[in-house]
């Protein structure tokens, strides 16, 4: 009757077996050429791509962080939910307030509230003065997110069940332009600056304070940052899948919907719980973003929104695994891209590799389950 | 869908119409073709100029969206394909004006029934063939991107449109200089396309040719068909624009109707059941993709030489949501209510958000507070809130089309929703 709801038991897109053999040839020549290149920029200058490897490890985790927003809501709803990279712009902005004035800013559209914290920090700050300023911060924009996204959820996204997909699709568009509209009427149209409390101290490679290795690839403190705050966050968010009750809820909503409800589930409440979890990833990603990067900009979160989505698919949306290998691989792509091809074309890049998953294998590398690849 | 609603719908597709339908579109059109000569006329100004802020180049630019709307309308409203990229083919007519009617490609000297100055060089096709030329570069391009993609459904489809809409405003900003890999570029087998330059990059095309009539026509009819469209004589752009859209009205409607018309319909309502029914699905979704593609080259075409330069950056995102929002906001599937919804959003978007903050500046400047309100710059926003609104609160559009207005609220009718949420639903169960 609506659209898109029913899967199909009948195989309705059965290729023959000559444009299987064609789509392997294809993608097999892809990965040849682009392993060749890898490979020849690798052995050309081994150090610059040791360190370009660095640099995109720690966008990738970054990429991850996102990339969990959108594969928890995919895999639960079905909903690509565009809001989610706004939100983690709202999570960077939110950052930088607490950073730069020192307060938790509530914006709302014509004026802000603010709660002063005393968390003002700079570089230059004391080690306790910027443990403080980052906790409250790491807090802060959790909490900000996830109210925003349970709330957009609540408002938006409920009240559309059991609708056509097209129309929580269009809404959560909207928005999208929404959160773009809130950003833009708090901090202003140009890039801000958010003060750079983690240094640029070089840790392993020349000159580094743990291990001077020559000219070997910098990874730095901000690198080691990164690490520090993904990976407590991942593996706290896969046992509370794995482990906990809600986690089990979740997992089984997104199996099926009405078996969980049957087996006495709250789905709705699993639903929000979702997306509350989501804008938390997304508010932790906003903080690592603005300790890594030091810019934001109201409009960051489209393109960056849009790179994240690309890992989910890329992994395999709905698979928490690999949201977070595609969020990698999309940024190794991007730094390669950056450093041994042209910065112009990274963006036309990711898209490409966005189009060619989506086209010859929309599961994805881990692909689960998904309506697209059976 | 009860029985009760399908025969309503039937009946207001097969043509029973309120007197009103009758004519109104007939009065509409009145309006809208002797629009130039009464808008600058005393009593009226008061209205359109004072009031609205309709020159006749805003005017022109609504009407360039209804187009766009129009063709967009074809891709979402017909065939249910969520097309979040329409901005591409957009742009690629008014670059194929900059390929084909600018002196943009100066090395080389081609002149076919132009009306750029003789000598000129450049290739100066007629623009006339230019337009159409767009409309057959773009349903090229509509063929190459929907054959892979069109297979996918759904959200899968909206996000590999939205790559390409991504990427072709890209491919316009960086080709001036084709990118070629480090290493690879001295290599014997690769050629050297460093040099390559397509699109002029950030500084884009200019000088584009206008459209004409040549001049035995000017002097016959005394310059109201002039022999090269003027930038301050606006009249002959607007009728050209309004022509275009009432060819474009004329053959969307016989589509509608037609074979395809209902073949689209039928995958927009249920792929499974259409294929089983024998319509080709692959088929009639390249149409439409096609189709929307043409109407989106053209108009692009037109645009391109109206402006007289195109630059990657015209050329965003928020162009396909604006447009997608005009279909929304319209009324998908009907083409009047796009066709108003497109009005009314580009008109808020190119000057009546503007009007309407200067109206409340004024007001806040009369009751004597010190404080000014930019509402252009919430543009964004409005728009947002506008499209979250529309689709909590009347899903189906300003003016809705019958079909989809009974699908969309079809469940009221059946059993309380809260109850029907509960029961085990066939069409909900997600994958």
């Amino acid at each position: 009757m609506t659209e898109t709801s029913v899967p199909s038991p009948v195989v309705v897109h059965r290729r023959p077996a000559v444009s299987d053999r064609l789509r392997w040839i294809f993608g097999a020549l892809i990965l040849l050429g682009l392993g060749y290149w890898l490979i020849s920029a690798a052995v050309d200058e081994p150090e610059r791509f040791a360190q370009v490897t660095v640099i995109g490890l720690s966008n990738g985790m970054i990429y991850a962080l996102v990339a969990l927003g959108y594969t928890l809501v995919y895999g639960i709803i079905e909903l690509i939910n565009f809001a989610h990279g706004d939100i983690f712009m709202l999570g960077t902005l939110q950052t930088q307030s607490i950073f730069a004035d020192g307060s938790l800013q509530i914006p709302l559209l014509f004026f802000v509230i603010s709660v002063p914290l005393g968390t003002a920090a700079t570089v230059s700050s004391s080690g306790l003065e910027k443990t403080y300023a980052i906790a409250m911060a790491l807090t802060v924009s959790v909490v900000f997110c996830l109210a925003i996204n349970a709330a957009i959820e609540r408002i938006g996204y409920k009240p559309l069940r059991g609708q056509p997909r097209l129309a929580p699709l269009i809404t959560a568009i909207g928005f999208s332009f929404i959160l773009q509209g809130i950003g833009l009427s708090w901090k202003g149209e140009g890039r801000i600056a958010i003060p750079q409390l983690i240094p640029d101290t070089v840790l392993i490679g020349e000159g580094g304070t743990l291990l001077d290795f020559g000219s070997f690839p910098y990874y730095t403190v901000r690198d080691l940052m990164v690490l520090l705050i993904t990976a407590p966050v991942l593996i706290a968010l896969t046992l509370l899948i794995q482990r906990s009750k809600p986690g089990k809820a979740m997992r089984a909503t997104a199996q099926d919907r009405d078996a969980a409800a049957m087996m006495g589930i709250s789905v709705d409440r699993t639903i929000s719980f979702t997306f509350a979890l989501g804008g938390a990833i997304a508010g932790a990603g906003g903080v690592v973003y603005a300790l890594y990067v030091g810019t934001t900009y109201f409009q960051l979160g489209f393109r960056l929104g849009l790179i994240a989505f690309t890992s989910a698919v890329l992994g395999g949306i709905g698979n928490l695994s690999g949201a977070v290998l595609g969020g990698v691989l999309i940024g190794l792509v991007a730094a390669y891209n950056d450093g041994f091809g042209d910065a112009r074309w990274t963006y036309t890049v990711i898209f490409t590799i966005l189009i060619l998953i989506l086209v010859f294998r929309p599961s994805g590398l881990l692909g689960e389950r998904t309506p697209e690849g059976q | 869908m009860t029985s009760t609603e399908a025969t309503g719908a039937r009946a207001r597709v097969g043509g029973v119409l309120a007197s009103w339908e009758r004519w109104l579109p007939w009065l509409l059109l009145a309006i809208a073709l002797t629009y130039p000569f009464w808008y600058d006329v005393w009593p009226f100004t008061i209205l359109t100029l004072d009031a609205l802020g309709l020159e006749l180049d805003v005017v022109i630019f609504m009407v360039v969206y209804v187009m766009l709307a129009l063709g967009l309308n074809v891709v979402v409203g017909f065939a249910g394909l969520l097309d979040l990229g329409y901005v591409a083919f957009f742009a690629l007519g008014a670059y194929s004006v900059g390929w084909f009617a600018s002196d943009k490609f100066s090395g080389t000297e081609f002149h076919l029934l132009s009306n750029a100055a003789e000598g000129a060089a450049g290739i100066h096709l007629n623009l006339w063939l230019v337009l159409l030329l767009g409309g057959v570069i773009t349903a090229i391009a509509g063929v190459i991107i929907g054959w892979p993609t069109l297979r996918l459904r759904g959200d899968y489809l909206a996000i590999v449109t939205l790559g390409f809409g991504e990427i072709i405003p890209d491919v316009f900003r960086n080709a001036d200089k084709l990118p070629v890999p480090g290493g690879v570029q001295a290599g014997p087998p690769f050629i050297d396309f460093t040099n390559v330059n397509l699109t002029n990059g950030v500084r884009g095309v200019r000088s584009l040719d206008r459209p004409g009539f040549g001049d035995k026509l000017d002097s016959l009819t005394a310059g109201a068909l002039p022999e090269r469209f003027s930038g301050i004589e606006l009249k002959p752009w607007y009728f050209t624009i309004v022509f275009m859209v009432l060819i474009a009205v004329f053959v969307i409607r016989r589509l509608e109707r037609s074979k395809m018309g209902r073949a689209w319909v039928a995958v927009r309502e249920d792929e499974i059941a259409a294929s089983a029914m024998g319509v080709p699905l692959m088929r009639t979704k390249l149409w439409a993709y096609g189709i929307g593609a043409i109407f989106g080259g053209i108009v692009g075409a037109y645009y391109g030489s109206f402006i007289g330069s195109v630059f990657p950056t015209s050329f965003s995102f928020a162009i396909s949501i604006l447009v997608l929002v005009m279909v929304v906001v319209g009324g998908m599937g009907n083409i009047y209510g796009v066709m108003l919804g497109a009005l009314v959003l580009e008109y808020l978007n190119f000057k009546g958000l503007q009007k309407i903050g200067d109206g409340i500046n004024n007001a806040i400047d009369l009751v004597g507070i010190d404080q000014t309100v930019d509402i252009p710059r919430y543009k964004t926003l409005i728009f947002g809130l506008l499209l979250v609104t529309m689709m909590l609160l009347r899903p189906e559009g300003m003016i809705p089309s019958a079909r989809r207005k009974a699908e969309l609220h079809e469940e009221e009718d059946l059993i309380e929703p809260d109850v029907y949420d509960d029961l085990y639903d066939v069409r909900r169960e997600g994958a």
